[in-house]
């Protein structure tokens, strides 16, 4: 088996807003095996990037993690203090956030941003540090990295920026990345260019890697597991391949659904969408939180937590439809092939 | 859909001054939209695709004469409206409606949904009183929201809901042509296809005629009969969908389909998409050539120094390339 790097176990994050307690995350577990590529595919709201930034231990007030552990090395993320954290950030854990125009400082030039992740963590000296910098951007592919390290943020284009950020996340060679939403703000051609820059850095250097998106697609093209949250809870988890082959969750099914197909007469096909609104985490419904939107919604799944099923070592669904006792639908059996027969 | 010409698009062009220089006497011109011409016929949704900055929302703003278009005709049914005063135009606005990108900016937070959808009635006179209220209430359930959504403000509404609000909007006016200008960009995978298929429906049941603006490839393919590509304020390529998608001629329609991702992780673990390297030129100093030929991988020196002209290649299949 492949070594264990992060372990998240029954996490459970809120904010205290004025409105009152919102449970952003509800008992999320999931672990990350070294130099291994994962997803967590949902919608807005989900709770995916909460959930990125309880492991990087950014969480503002007034979110706070309420239960649970997050273990990186066999090391528990919470219990260390804010000083212990600081050596972990950014120098073992790496993020990269969605919007490269605010996630960059335009005061300082690339450079200087690059090399402070190495002075603060490498304790590098300044020669080192901005032989580094053109490296690291050489690596990610911006063209005349000599030059470009003493150019600022504005004077880069929205691609060059995220390769930056990338370098930037890279330099410091963590361990796990997190990749918030990396391409959503990019061009379809530049996404691609991106998508392929992590898939091949991971190769190369094997670190582990978190996409976070809300594209079916980027996460199909380079992820090896994907969970799909819902409602601020893991509905299904699998392999790449099961969650698009074998998807078992009705919500899965809706997602793959609601794509129009690539190919030629299959792409004029009506859309088939998710009815309804997502949740609303203040009052988030009991049991499921799909319930309230599913097809295939039985009177358990407003009243009850939806116990987990594992369907293999590597698939595993949160939904009364698994139970060897469920309803046998139609519908549902005729989806499970997922987007091979849809 | 009828055979009938709706919009004809002739020569497009809008270009912006940009004052340089101390005085501002030096003056250079942004080229968002360099020569576009397609026609649009009544009933049918045409597509146009590109990157960020390619001018197709300058072009769809141009065309709803929200912008005065350098040059260039714009024919709606017959009567050419390009060069037409604020005053001349006023009644062809009526007609001709758009549907935002960001659902978030383009309501007016201080106002009610009645009174965003109200205030196009109030503006073309159409109707008053009890008579506007019913309006209201009928154009709310045409876009599947009721009646106690009219007193609310946008922020109580999701992204999805909100869109639906513009759409109304948009239909106060019973315009025959829609400018959707990137409508479901900012809307969630499980909501687009919901607006998607609205879309669809208000079209068959309207009769309505789209222009498509979008950067999703797949959705465009899903709802527009034709398709035109954009790049550096032109097109590119413009043909039938299928055509387009199927046959596709230029190597920028190629790279841009082929960065697309797809689903089946079969197919999308072992693609190689065709990595387009570069960046798009500045529209203030356009290349001489072939506006693509410096990111181009088929480009030869005929391609650096003239520019392609826009023709048919056969079957109404429009490109712009030299090695065609």
């Amino acid at each position: 088996m492949a070594e264990r790097l992060l372990d998240v176990r029954h996490l459970h994050t809120s904010f205290f807003t004025h409105l009152g307690e919102v449970k952003a995350i509800r008992d999320v577990s999931f672990h990350v095996d070294k130099s291994e590529i994962i997803g967590i595919v949902g919608e807005s709201g989900s709770g995916k990037s909460v959930t990125s930034l309880s492991v990087m231990g950014l969480l503002a007030y007034p979110g706070k993690v309420t239960e649970g552990e997050i273990l990186f090395k066999g090391e528990d993320l919470l219990k260390k203090k804010k000083r212990e954290m600081r050596k972990i950030q950014g120098n073992q854990i790496s993020m990269i956030f969605q919007d490269p125009m605010t996630s960059l400082n335009p005061l300082f030039t690339i450079g200087n941003q690059i090399t402070e992740v190495l002075h603060t963590h490498k304790k590098m000296g300044k020669a080192e540090a901005n032989e580094r910098a053109v490296e690291m951007l050489r690596m990610v592919g911006i063209p005349s990295p000599e030059k470009r390290v003493r150019s600022y943020p504005h004077e880069f284009s929205g691609g060059m920026r995220q390769r930056a950020m990338i370098a930037m996340a890279l330099s410091s060679e963590p361990d796990l990345l997190i990749a918030d939403e990396p391409t959503t703000a990019l061009d379809v051609t530049i996404q691609a260019q991106v998508l392929a820059l992590m898939k091949e850095l991971n190769e190369r250097l094997g670190t582990a890697t978190i996409l976070i998106t809300h594209n079916l697609g980027c996460a199909s093209s380079i992820c090896d597991r994907i969970l799909v949250m819902y409602g601020g809870k893991i509905m299904e988890e699998g392999t790449t391949e099961e969650i698009f082959y074998e998807p078992r969750h009705p919500y899965t099914m809706g997602l793959l659904n609601s794509v129009p197909k690539v190919n030629g007469e299959q792409s004029k096909q009506r859309l088939v969408p998710i009815l309804g609104t997502p949740p609303d985490m203040l009052h988030p419904p009991t049991g499921c939180p799909f319930y309230p939107r599913c097809k295939f919604a039985v009177k358990a799944c407003a009243s009850m937590d939806v116990p987990e099923f594992q369907l293999s070592g590597t698939h595993r669904v949160s939904c009364f439809m698994c139970h060897p006792d469920a309803p046998v639908k139609e519908e549902y059996e005729k989806q499970k092939g997922g987007i091979r027969h849809v | 859909m009828s055979e009938k010409t709706l919009l004809e698009i002739k020569d497009l062009k809008m270009y912006f001054e940009n004052r340089k220089g101390l005085l501002g006497k030096k003056i250079e011109y942004v080229k968002a939209v360099d020569g576009v011409s397609f026609t649009i016929r009544q009933g049918e949704t045409v597509g146009l695709v590109g990157e960020s900055g390619c001018g197709k929302s300058t072009t769809g703003y141009s065309i709803m004469r929200l912008y005065r278009p350098t040059s260039g005709s714009i024919i709606y049914d017959g009567v050419d409206i390009a060069g037409m005063s604020a005053k001349e135009v006023w009644p062809y606005r009526k007609k001709m409606q758009m549907i935002f990108q960001d659902p978030y900016a383009s309501l007016n937070p201080r106002m009610t949904v009645s009174d965003i959808i109200g205030e196009p009635l109030d503006i073309y006179h159409l109707c008053e009183g009890k008579e506007r209220q019913e309006r209201i209430y009928e154009l709310l359930n045409t876009v599947g929201l009721g009646k106690e959504h009219a007193s609310r403000y946008p922020h109580e509404f999701s992204g999805g809901q909100r869109q639906r609000v513009g759409i109304a909007r948009a239909l106060a006016v019973n315009p025959e042509f829609v400018v959707c200008d990137e409508p479901i960009s900012a809307l969630d995978v499980s909501i687009q296809a919901q607006v998607v298929n609205m879309l669809e429906d208000l079209q068959a049941s309207l009769g309505l005629t789209y222009l498509f603006i979008a950067h999703d490839l797949s959705m465009v393919r899903h709802i527009s009969r034709k398709v035109g590509v954009m790049y550096l304020g032109s097109l590119v390529e413009l043909a039938e969908t299928e055509e387009l998608y199927e046959h596709t001629l230029h190597p920028y329609t190629k790279a841009l389909i082929s960065a697309v991702p797809e689903l089946d992780p079969a197919i999308s673990k072992t693609k190689k998409a065709q990595m387009l390297t570069g960046d798009v030129p500045s529209p203030i100093d356009t290349p001489k050539g072939c506006k693509f030929a410096s990111r181009c991988p088929y480009a030869t020196e005929k391609c650096m120094e003239e520019r392609p002209v826009f023709k048919d290649a056969g079957g109404g299949h429009f490109v712009a390339c030299h090695l065609i």
